[in-house]
């Protein structure tokens, strides 16, 4: 009995410890997000945003300073005042009894970090880049896979088999085998630097394809053949039952391109160089290289990026794993 | 009726086929043109045959790139399947909490790399990262991660006061730390696939190996390993390909320059990049490079798949 309760809390320590070097990064990303650069650069690593703050305790008060100069030979010290909130000016140069200055630890969120690196870069025009070329993508992608899809999986015709292992073997090829040439097919149409760029060569998914045919493939024949007698075409059969009763997996199709897209990095950085057109992603490398130095403002801009993503994985986190399993088994 | 029937499908494949004929089936066939021209980006100059493939071999950079990757794929991938399956088999006994470690474990692979990739620079800064201080707790002190060219085995003899011959020093510690991202970050998803083919083994086998006093070491490589296999192949096959590919890491975690400390994390993603967007903008060298590295992956995706035929249960 001993035993197997020492193997469960090794179990679970285990468990957590893993856990806990999967999540780390994470928190700690949010933490130094909202330190102050002036506590980092002074080496504050740990999780909690610290600050040092000097107080001027005087007649039974307790003000926030500032010291400019030290006179060590007279004891004395010179000061400025704030207020509470560290920002407002209360008076300059008071020379205070350096034993009333005493240095205290405490907690500080500096959550204008978010408001500074806002101003810095233009990350609301990325964001907004982003969801558009998600969404466009998005849409793209459940339309013509869906067509494709049920044409795979319900109809007959020449080359069908032959064209849908041609889709799946280009499944195979890696993007940077194709990176290049479509770099030189896209600056040819006059693509480089626009939206089409980001968004026509991604909305047809071959793996979407592949997995909603599987799906479509598994709907039992009799509800076809009953749509074919009520006199229904091949597109209201597809629109009104198929479409319906796959809405499972065209959620997962949807989850796949959505994080795809909004993860997506190497495409949109080789298409696209003008500010303007900048998703997410490609705006915070370029920040990163910019701003390499103001780390708070640098891990403000990554919180701010994970986050849409991070809080709809949450939120559908259940539908979301399934999925990854889903496909993973089926790919 | 019948026109009908075979005619109109292709309607539906239209959309998705022109797509694909456009944006990957002509890129693909043309790569492997442009490997054989002087191409710029105004379009081909002249015909120069294998000329490419031929700098290739004296190609320094290229053989660096190569060794760094493959660096990459013998750390990242064994140690990712062994962990993987490793606390797959640990919550796939929970009960408790398991939806919890399944969430934690999965964020990292919902994340993107980009980010990921800065938060981790950070991580092994000497200045103001948190690595340094954990390992502090280990006795280790001061390790320069990012901009430590020496490579690991060099380093942990060294300590020993032994010293061993540079082509056996293995992987740079920069590149070492970029091993430990790319296995933090693909453990979480390989971890619930392996659950998830661990739930499909039927009770009844382990009752039974119960009964017969098998220990539960030999029931995990009696019949845990040997029914996992399928699982195990794709694991392997996915994170190799992957492996392969890795690129936002090195570009966002090294540097300047990109793939310091000497080259040592420039991985072959990152030197096509390189050579075909940078200051070169030599399109034809980086499709050569390009397609050496398919075929490189090719090779290895086919090798693992006649594997799996040999030892199917």
């Amino acid at each position: 009995m001993f035993k197997h309760y020492l193997g469960k809390g090794v179990q679970y320590f285990m468990l957590i410890l893993c856990g806990l070097i999967m999540v780390t990064p994470f928190i700690w990303m949010l933490s130094t997000s909202l330190k102050s650069q002036t506590a980092i650069n002074k080496g504050s690593v740990g999780f909690i945003p610290i600050e040092f703050v000097n107080y001027y305790v005087h007649d039974g008060k307790k003000e926030l300073c500032e010291i400019v100069m030290e006179k060590e030979d007279e004891g004395i010290t010179v000061v400025n005042i704030y207020d509470e909130d560290g920002k407002t000016f209360r008076q300059s140069y008071v020379e205070a009894p350096s034993e009333s200055i005493t240095s205290s630890k405490r907690i500080k969120f500096n959550w204008n970090n978010y408001v500074e690196a806002f101003t810095r870069v233009p990350f609301g025009r990325y964001f907004l880049n982003t969801v558009f070329v998600s969404f466009c993508v998005l849409i793209g992608v459940l339309i013509t896979s869906s067509l494709a899809a049920y044409a795979f999986a319900r109809m007959q015709f020449k080359g069908r088999d032959f064209i849908f292992y041609l889709f799946i073997s280009m499944m195979m090829v890696p993007q940077p085998i194709y990176l290049i040439p479509s770099y030189f097919l896209l600056t040819k149409l006059g693509w480089i630097n626009t939206y089409q760029a980001l968004i026509v060569p991604w909305i047809a998914n071959i793996f979407s394809i592949f997995l909603l045919r599987q799906q479509f493939k598994t709907i039992p024949q009799d509800l076809f053949d009953a749509a074919v007698i009520d006199g229904c075409s091949q597109f209201e059969i597809l629109w009104r039952i198929v479409i319906p009763v796959s809405k499972p997996i065209l959620v997962t199709t949807a989850i796949f391109s959505l994080i795809g897209s909004w993860n997506s990095f190497m495409w949109p950085l080789v298409m696209t160089s003008s500010d303007h057109l900048r998703v997410l992603q490609v705006g915070l490398s370029y920040f990163a290289q910019e701003a390499s130095s103001s780390t708070a403002l640098l891990m403000s801009a990554s919180t701010f990026s994970i986050a849409p993503l991070l809080i709809l994985f949450l939120f559908a986190q259940k539908q979301i794993i399934s999925s990854f399993v889903t496909s993973g088994l089926k790919g | 009726m019948k026109n009908k029937k075979n005619y109109f499908p292709f309607g539906y494949i239209l959309p998705a086929f022109i797509i694909v004929l456009a944006f990957r089936l002509i890129p693909i066939i043309l790569s492997f043109i442009i490997s054989f021209f002087k191409w710029t980006i105004h379009g081909p100059e002249k015909f120069i045959g294998f000329e490419n493939y031929i700098k290739l071999f004296q190609d320094a950079g290229f053989w660096q790139s190569l060794i760094n990757t493959f660096y990459l794929v013998i750390f990242v991938v064994p140690i990712t399947l062994i962990l993987s399956l490793f606390f797959a088999n640990l919550l796939n006994r929970t009960k408790k909490l398991s939806g919890l470690f399944r969430t934690t474990y999965f964020i990292p692979t919902v994340t993107s790399l980009v980010a990921i990739s800065i938060v981790w620079k950070l991580i092994f800064s000497p200045q103001s990262g948190i690595m340094n201080h954990i390992i502090g707790f280990f006795g280790i002190h001061g390790l320069d991660w990012l901009s430590e060219p020496r490579g690991i085995f060099t380093l942990i003899f060294g300590a020993m006061g032994i010293n061993i011959p540079k082509f056996l020093g293995g992987p740079s510690l920069a590149l070492f730390a970029i091993i430990i991202v790319s296995i933090w970050r693909s453990l979480g998803y390989n971890t619930i696939i392996y659950l998830a083919g661990l739930q499909n083994i039927p009770e009844v086998y382990y009752e039974a190996a119960e009964i017969d006093g098998a220990s539960k070491w030999k029931q995990f490589f009696k019949i845990t390993v040997p029914l996992i296999s399928p699982t195990t192949f794709y694991v392997l096959i996915m994170t190799t390909i992957t492996t392969f590919q890795v690129f936002s890491q090195v570009y966002l975690m090294t540097g300047p320059p990109i793939g310091g400390p000497l080259g040592t994390t420039k991985v072959i993603v990152y030197y096509i990049f390189e050579t075909g967007f940078g200051e070169t903008q030599n399109l034809s060298y980086a499709s050569a490079i390009a397609l050496v590295l398919f075929i490189i992956i090719l090779t290895l995706t086919m090798l693992q798949k006649r594997l799996e035929k040999k030892v199917q249960y």
